[in-house]
């Protein structure tokens, strides 16, 4: 039962992939101070405006979510195809968000 | 010229170059055999059954389609029984229950159960699995020189959610309160409080979503990772293409509509009020709910979808008709790089004009300028790939066999749905259009003598390659002609009568319209025959088909020579006997040196030259393959 | 490149050989699955963002009442925010932990591999125990997706995450347990799959990233 196997690869030196999870556990340190402020942002401002309130989480929300994506998921080094990929992704989920809300906006006559 | 040299194989002289053919021939069939003896032979349940394989697959999806476009069609010819004599009694209503039409005389809620699943059934049981599962599946491994699907394991799953999803929508028959009917668009509220059988139609739609994204996540990976060397995109036949834009299409646009269905089922079932607003009345009784929301929600959110979904519809059907075109006509496509353009430009407008089909619904001016100008701009790319075939057309030596007829008629066929598009797409026009006849006109002229001409003229020309033997031409040229009558006699007075204002979703087609009453009556019965005509058309196809299939399976095939009929350059003809081999498709993975369309390249000794070859095959150098063949030459 | 598509090359498997199942293809960069699991998370984003733009478009239309308010429930004073708190910090340190079994795959590890595969799951347990929790302490209140839109959003959206994490369990349980035989056969192509299955994971590590605050906080 071989339970240790070389798998040779440029990519899975072990010096490359020690370094990689070094990144990892960094990453984790910093999404739950970030999980931390998201919440306590709320209560320690219980007032604020609901734009404000909005953009504020939407923004740490974006910050755990580039460091999931871009190191967990290893996005910042992936290859143009992927990125093309999301791209049309993030084009067309704009229109879906947008353009319904633009249509109850004006019958609200905002 | 060493091409006029005749040589002997076994007891027969015959041209260098035919001897070359035959010789190829028996040496796959000798490799055929070899690999049969030493593969473990699987079990039948795996091999036809729960298969991997995408021809398999692919012909499982064909066949289950085409058994849903008839069902459709049935339906449909109930409808218009209702239409054409409105009140009278069918004995043949009597089939979907006596509940539904006591004495044969159609209820007008088993009218509308009728409306709303014909529409379900044909666009997503019938024109979506066969175009893109069947065709897809089958061809494209084939024609970019693929082993199989990426995920074979995958493909066998969606077929399979795909059938689950059909066995779902038609068991809704047998419910006792009926199946869905609210549309195939299941507005809200209508469908939030309608009977259990929209129940089933909304879990049946979201087994077919699933399986359908399955598909595309199949598609895309398979055209982009498995093509062979040498294939690169514009090396692509159009077809691919056009299954890869599909694909993008069914992959980015349906998970809002399995979300919406979610919603909706929520509604149904858990009584929220996603799509009920407040204070709604039902039978003079309030409703009772939480309220607070809101039926265009849903309206947004299916749209999102079903409008991209045309182009799923359409889409295949132009990549079978531009095949079928370049080979009939001899000559390369004109303009491929400005179709291969169009049709990604297409695709990607076709997630911003969704809200054509809303302008009735109060929207904003702002919004609706945006929608209508979005919609304008895509009718570009479709008239550039309709010209493009057209011009096609232009110095062609063009062969008038059963597929070229049905592509034929998809050119103009295609032009009149397209071009009475344009009206529904202008927001002012469409205040008097919309929810008429016209639009049943419009789309139906786009999917029936458009798409599903395609579909049929795609079973004429790849029947050959699938079973080994060609539908008898006669019968088809017969199937052709009729169908074209009749499909004109159904759809074109529509638009008669939607412009004098007959309204759709009518269990009567008019009847009680005081405006509408005399073109209803003068228009009504003769459709109503035109239908039935329609139904008789596709009697000669039926026993065509099912003859020449059946003779195909106890293995009366036709000559092996006959391998590429129809003497085409791409892939799955020129690469792969017919049918191909088994798990593997290709003796070897063919290289790609051409363009897909060689066709009457100037100075070859043939009208066609396969992509996968360098140069035009010309005979070896003395001997064959087979060195115990006595060949013996002699000059002419 | 022509390769005999032979069903025998494979030991006697009834499955052919797919090219780069395993290995990118050169010009690509990627193999095919890593492809196929990036366009299957481009369509969740689309069903998500579905979701997301309903709860906007309801809660947008929601009447505003006569102190500037809207008349929507404040998730933070109708919901469990400390539960979903804990379970944010569950989530996180699951896909940490996912991760690190790949690394570890691809360091020719597995019993460590599995070792984090195991806590991931067990992660995915403990979250799907706090949701419960979560959920009858909403009943207990009273608080049924019949009551108001603002629930059946949340229960609908977090309803149809929880299935997400139960689908991802269920295959970390598979690759715990029968799964496992590849990597006796084919070490690469299960370290590819655990790739894939990880980046599943944290794609619906990222949504609950986005649902949580949208939610509960808002």
């Amino acid at each position: 039962m071989t339970e240790h196997v070389e798998i040779h690869d440029a990519h899975n030196d072990p010096e490359h992939i020690k370094r990689e999870v070094r990144v990892y556990l960094l990453v984790f340190c910093s999404l739950a101070v970030l999980t931390g402020a998201t919440v306590a942002a709320r209560y320690v401002f219980p007032d604020l405006r609901m734009g404000y309130a909005i953009a504020i989480a939407l923004a740490i929300a974006a910050t755990k979510g580039f460091l999931v994506a871009g190191f967990f998921m290893h996005l910042l080094s992936e290859k143009k195809l992927i990125y093309a990929v999301l791209a049309l992704t993030v084009v067309f989920f704009a229109f879906l968000i947008w353009l319904p809300l633009h249509d109850i906006a004006d019958k609200m006559g905002k | 010229m060493a091409l006029k040299r005749q040589v002997r194989v076994g007891n027969q002289w015959m041209y260098a170059r035919d001897a070359w053919r035959t010789l190829e021939e028996a040496r796959r069939v000798a490799l055929e055999e070899e690999r049969h003896e030493r593969q473990h032979d699987l079990p039948f349940w795996r091999k036809y059954i729960f298969s991997t394989d995408h021809k398999v697959i692919g012909i499982q999806y064909g066949f289950t389609a085409l058994c849903f476009l008839l069902l459709g069609f049935c339906l449909m010819i109930l409808m218009r029984l209702q239409l054409g004599w409105p009140g009278h009694a069918f004995s043949v209503m009597k089939l979907i229950g006596e509940g539904r039409a006591p004495g044969g005389v159609l209820l007008p809620e088993a009218y509308n159960q009728l409306g709303a699943m014909h529409g379900t059934i044909m666009i997503f049981l019938g024109i979506v699995p066969l175009a893109v599962g069947a065709f897809g599946n089958y061809l494209v491994p084939l024609q970019i020189g693929a082993p199989d699907m990426a995920f074979p394991k995958l493909n066998m799953a969606s077929y399979w959610c795909y059938f689950m999803g059909g066995v779902v929508m038609f068991s809704s028959f047998f419910y006792s309160g009926g199946t869905a009917n609210s549309g195939w668009t299941s507005y809200p509220p209508l469908s939030d409080i309608a009977t259990h059988g929209q129940t089933f139609w909304l879990c049946g739609m979201v087994f077919l979503i699933t399986s359908s994204l399955l598909g595309s996540v199949n598609f895309i990976v398979t055209i982009i990772q498995l093509r062979a060397k040498g294939m690169t995109f514009m090396r692509f036949p159009f077809f691919v293409h056009a299954q890869l834009v599909t694909s993008f299409l069914l992959l980015l646009a349906f998970p809002p509509l399995e979300a919406a269905a979610v919603l909706q089922l929520m509604d149904r079932l858990a009584h929220t009020s996603f799509f009920l607003p407040t204070g709604l009345v039902v039978s003079g009784q309030v409703l009772g709910n939480a309220g607070g929301g809101n039926p265009l929600l849903w309206q947004h959110l299916f749209w999102f979808l079903a409008h991209p979904e045309v182009y799923v519809l359409i889409l295949p059907a132009m990549g079978i008709v531009a095949e079928i075109i370049a080979n009939n006509t001899r000559k390369p496509l004109w303009g491929y790089r400005s179709m291969v353009g169009a049709v990604v430009f297409l695709g990607f407008m076709s997630f911003v004009v969704w809200a054509h089909h809303m302008f009735l619904t109060g929207m904003g001016t702002v919004i609706s300028a945006f929608f209508q100008t979005t919609t304008m701009i895509i009718s570009i790319p479709s008239v550039i790939v309709l010209s493009a075939l057209f011009i096609s057309l232009w110095g062609g030596s063009i062969r008038f066999n059963t597929p070229m007829l049905f592509a034929l008629a998809f050119l103009p066929m295609f032009g009149i749905g397209g071009l009475t598009g344009l009206p529904l797409g202008l927001a002012t026009a469409d205040l008097h259009l919309h929810d008429t006849y016209y639009v049943i006109g419009h789309f139906h002229y786009v999917v029936a003598p458009g798409t599903i001409f395609a579909m049929f003229a795609g079973v004429y020309y790849w029947f050959p390659k699938i079973t080994g033997r060609r539908l008898n031409e006669f019968w088809g040229k017969v199937h052709f002609w009729i169908s074209l009558v009749c499909i004109n006699g159904i759809f074109f007075p529509m638009f008669m009568q939607g412009l004098a204002g007959v309204s759709r979703r009518l269990y009567d087609g008019g009847e009680q319209y005081a405006h509408a009453k005399l073109i209803a009556h003068q228009t009504n019965p003769f459709m109503s025959i035109c239908a039935i005509g329609l139904l008789a058309a596709q009697v000669p196809f039926l026993i065509n088909f099912f003859y020449n299939a059946i003779a195909s399976l106890v293995g009366r095939r036709q000559e092996i020579a006959n391998q590429n009929p129809w003497h085409a350059t791409t892939l799955e003809w020129a690469a792969t006997t017919s049918p191909p081999l088994g798990h593997g498709n290709f003796v070897e993975i063919p290289v790609v040196y051409r363009g897909p369309y060689e066709y009457s390249v100037p100075g070859a000794a043939n009208d066609w030259i396969p992509q996968h070859h360098e140069t035009e095959p010309a005979p070896p150098p003395g001997g064959g393959m087979l060195p115990e063949v006595a060949v013996a030459q002699r000059e002419m | 490149m022509t390769s005999h598509a032979d069903a025998v090359a494979d030991h006697g498997h009834h499955e052919i050989e797919i090219p780069f199942n395993v290995t990118p293809r050169p010009d690509t960069g990627v193999y095919n699955a890593k492809l196929g699991v990036w366009l299957f998370l481009a369509s969740e984003v689309m069903l998500f963002g579905a979701l997301f733009s309903s709860l906007i478009l309801l809660r947008t239309g929601a009447p505003t009442l006569p102190n500037g308010l809207s008349s929507w429930p404040v998730g933070k004073d109708t919901l469990h925010v400390l539960p979903a708190t804990v379970n944010t910090f569950v989530l996180i340190l699951s896909s940490v932990t996912v991760v690190l079994a790949w690394a570890n795959l691809r360091l020719g590890d597995l019993k460590m591999g599995r070792i984090f595969i195991a806590i991931t799951l067990l992660c995915g347990f403990i979250f799907m125990g706090i949701k419960a929790y979560e959920y009858s302490l909403s009943f207990e209140h009273h608080h049924y997706p019949s009551t108001h839109n603002f629930f059946a959003i949340y229960f609908t959206m977090t309803g149809l995450h929880g299935l997400h994490v139960l689908g991802g369990m269920i295959v970390f349980a598979y690759f715990l347990t029968f799964g496992s035989k590849m990597w006796k056969t084919e070490p690469a192509r299960f370290t590819n799959r655990i790739e894939v299955v990880g980046l599943y994971w944290h794609f619906v590590d990222l949504v609950w990233i986005f649902l949580f605050p949208t939610l509960y906080l808002l």
